[in-house]
């Protein structure tokens, strides 16, 4: 058998079966019960005595959020003062100049949404001092920040009736120290053995075997591309992201990187199961996610290694499928795969280049983020499936004629107005900027020819995918697009706080007042919600609500181009 | 106001925790057993340093094999990587191909069109690329010999030793040559004779 789709294949069934028993630690966890990692617990207690933070607290799901959206607003402050400043700050050993403030913007908000649309490239935009203190601090804190919040719907949806949701603060630290800082030590450490920068020397300059200079960007790499990966916030350390050689040196790197992207968001559904004592539930809702993962997985292998129709028609060898953009270590396959697991979490890393895969390659990376529930970024990403959940507990429990109810809960009026609010917001904000975008590129041409890397339907693509990477705070782009300017700057920075922020409010605020409601104890009359029937009712729920509000977008752009091919 | 406080105290201890001490452990780490103490991996020809081992480089005269096209700034540079980012149906881009397999075939004379790999005429997605496939490499070696005045057989065991294959024989594409390596090592070859 191929060689490179063994080496796929490896990298799922890896996934697979250590998401479960790191699921059921991450329960315990975020239940506060014994753990290997209790030796954590002496620093957890010095970050709260140093901080004021009584962990015990129990929050409503308002001080919750408050909370939460506090320390999102102060980081967002401290991000900008750092990345207009990072010129004159130290750790900048090769002189790189601060950000405009409106690139500045961009970056952090970007960061802080857990989101790496960069509208910079890593070697010249960003400092060593800027690279940890911002953007390598943020990958570990605003993934917290989702897990936390995730977390905190767990408690909710276990509680029999109760208005406490767990205290916010204790859930990020805990995130943080108990479960992103060992497997980012551990993924660390094998990049390192294979050859990924770790130190604070500048470019390194030298004379190649012809004669010429290069100069060799590297730094602190291997601490930066662990938490990027499993923080499924996709923040490249070099422009390329792990395309890179340096970032990505090998195959065995990219099995490991490749693996990182999707092995929390895996655990997170594993989790709810173990947490809620419901594991047939999570079974059903895990076995939805990957079958819709696995489909977008073979369509990619197919047409990424077939290789691009046009490139067979000059009449050369194209054994190793569409390798424009894609590097020789990896090969076709394995880019094939990061791209449907990069885009199915809200990762937004590449080890390839996007705007260079083929037609419905692309269009299947842009249907997993417009749907943006398919596992998804670590804690937001379920939390987007349990909005689809409770619509499809309504819009089945219309049909049958029951009372809507999800885990002994009425699910009412208020409850689905918000949830609507939430997922008609996504395909929203994507199709009015790409509509505004486009209308732009259209009346001034001399836009479009400074945006657009390639023409017709393409080019479309390109904004398209740029607007629904930003709404899903994915990242990756067609980065073709010119994309730093003050029109994209501003308007996907817009795009990408509307993503992040409604969605986590909308959830959390479901989750709350679902648990502040009466139990009512399940009986003959109570719609099944672990069933396979409900998990395909779920399944159909989000293709008809996300998948299709952009069938016409999709129509005009990849696949107008796959059929010209 | 109080959360604001806490939120501030609290983002001084994550720093703490991941900007100084996550930091600390790994670049100690990387001193001790990373390959080159944390920098880049190097190449080292009579005690000069030739290149980066994983970050490709260009070559262009005939005497070396040659790597993949190159997007990053003029081609090869190492501070600023990038792909084409050419869509697959863009006219310009399927132009730039063609004349890339025009010019393959001017300085390798001996090829049939379908003998050219696509990776040799497609530019990788770092601009980076140090490798190319075995067939990439075999193309090229008659080429090379002509011009090193080395016999075929002699360039083509070399290339055999430099090829390497799939992770522990199962994973990942079938074969892959680090151009850099395969070019450093005919050059001592010929030095020897």
């Amino acid at each position: 058998m191929n060689t490179e789709i063994l080496g796929s294949v490896l990298q799922v069934v890896a996934m697979v079966v250590l998401a479960y028993p790191l699921g059921r630690y991450m329960a315990k966890v975020y239940k506060g019960e014994r753990t290997w990692s209790d030796f954590m617990a002496p620093i957890e207690k010095w970050i709260y005595k140093l901080c004021g933070i009584n962990p015990q607290e129990e929050m409503n799901w308002k001080k919750f959020l408050v909370a939460l959206l506090t320390i999102n607003v102060f980081w967002f402050f401290w991000g900008m003062i750092l990345l207009v400043c990072q010129g004159c700050l130290p750790l900048n050993p090769d002189g790189n100049a601060g950000q405009t403030p409106d690139l500045a913007f961009n970056t952090c908000i970007s960061f802080m949404v857990n989101c790496n649309l960069q509208h910079y490239s890593g070697e010249s935009g960003l400092t060593y001092f800027t690279q940890l203190f911002v953007i390598m601090l943020f990958q570990f804190i605003t993934a917290a920040t989702g897990m936390a919040a995730l977390a905190g719907i767990f408690k909710a949806m276990a509680t029999r009736s109760g208005k406490q949701i767990g205290n916010f603060w204790n859930l990020l630290v805990k995130s943080c120290t108990r479960i992103l800082l060992p497997l980012s030590l551990i993924v660390g450490f094998i990049l390192i053995l294979n050859g990924t920068p770790m130190g604070f020397d500048g470019k390194m300059e030298l004379t190649t075997l012809e004669g010429a200079r290069q100069s060799v960007s590297q730094g602190p790499a291997a601490a930066i591309v662990p938490i990027k990966q499993l923080g499924t916030n996709g923040g490249g350390y070099f422009g390329v992201n792990s395309a890179h050689p340096l970032e990505n040196p090998t195959f065995l790197t990219n099995m490991v990187e490749c693996w990182s992207i999707l092995i929390l968001p895996m655990a997170m559904v594993f989790a709810l199961g173990f947490y809620l004592k419901r594991k047939k539930l999570a079974y059903t809702i895990f076995g939805v996610m990957l079958f819709a993962y696995l489909l977008g997985v073979v369509g990619a292998h197919y047409y990424e290694m077939n290789g691009n129709p046009r490139i067979d028609e000059m009449g050369i060898a194209q054994n190793r499928g569409a390798m424009e953009g894609k590097e020789i270590r990896l090969g076709s396959a394995a880019t094939a795969l990061w791209s449907q697991t990069t885009t199915v979490t809200s990762n937004g890393s590449v080890n390839g280049m996007h705007d260079s895969v083929m037609p419905l390659t692309g269009m299947m990376t842009m249907l997993n983020m417009m749907i943006n529930s398919w596992f998804g970024g670590v804690g937001v990403g379920f939390m987007n499936y349990y909005t689809f959940i409770i619509i499809a507990v309504f819009i089945s429990g219309l049909m049958v004629g029951r009372t809507p109810e999800f885990l002994g809960k009425k699910v009412e009026a208020r409850e689905m107005k918000i949830a609507m609010i939430v997922a008609l917001a996504h395909p929203f904000i994507i199709l009015v900027g790409t509509g505004i975008a486009s209308y732009l590129a259209v009346h001034q041409p001399e836009l479009a020819g400074a945006w657009l890397n390639n023409p017709s339907f393409h080019g479309l693509s390109e904004m398209l995918y740029e607007y629904t990477s930003a709404a899903a705070n994915n990242g990756s782009g067609f980065e073709g697009l010119g994309d730093n300017t003050y029109f994209w700057n501003f308007t996907t920075g817009l795009v990408l706080i509307l993503g992040r922020y409604l969605p986590i409010v909308g959830q959390v605020a479901i989750a709350g007042l679902l648990a502040s409601k009466k139990f009512i104890p399940e009986s003959a009359g109570t719609l099944k919600t672990d069933t396979g029937t409900f998990a395909v009712m779920t399944f159909a729920v989000i293709l008809i609500v996300a998948a299709l509000s952009f069938f016409p977008a999709l129509t005009l752009g990849p696949i107008a181009e796959y059929l010209s091919l | 106001m109080k959360n604001l406080l806490k939120a501030f105290k609290l983002t001084l201890a994550f720093c703490v925790l991941f900007s100084v001490l996550y930091i600390f452990v790994l670049w100690v780490f990387a001193r001790i057993a990373g390959p080159n103490g944390g920098n880049a991996e190097v190449v080292v020809v009579d005690g000069k340093v030739v290149g980066a081992a994983n970050v490709g480089q260009a070559f262009t005269k005939d005497v070396y094999f040659w790597g993949r096209p190159s997007c990053a700034g003029d081609g090869y540079d190492a501070s600023s990587s990038a792909g084409s980012n050419k869509g697959a149906t863009n006219p310009e881009y399927l132009q730039e191909v063609e004349s890339r397999i025009d010019t393959f075939l001017v300085k390798h004379p001996y090829l049939q069109r379908s003998e050219i790999p696509a990776e040799m005429v497609t530019a990788s997605g770092s601009g980076l690329d140090p490798e190319i496939s075995k067939a990439g490499a075999y193309v090229q070696i008659k080429r090379v010999a002509q011009a090193r005045g080395m016999s075929e057989e002699k360039v083509k065991e070399v290339v055999d030793q430099y090829v390497k294959g799939p992770l522990l024989g199962l994973f990942g594409p079938a074969s892959r040559v680090n151009v850099l390596k395969l070019n450093v090592a005919l050059d001592e070859i010929q030095k020897e004779n």
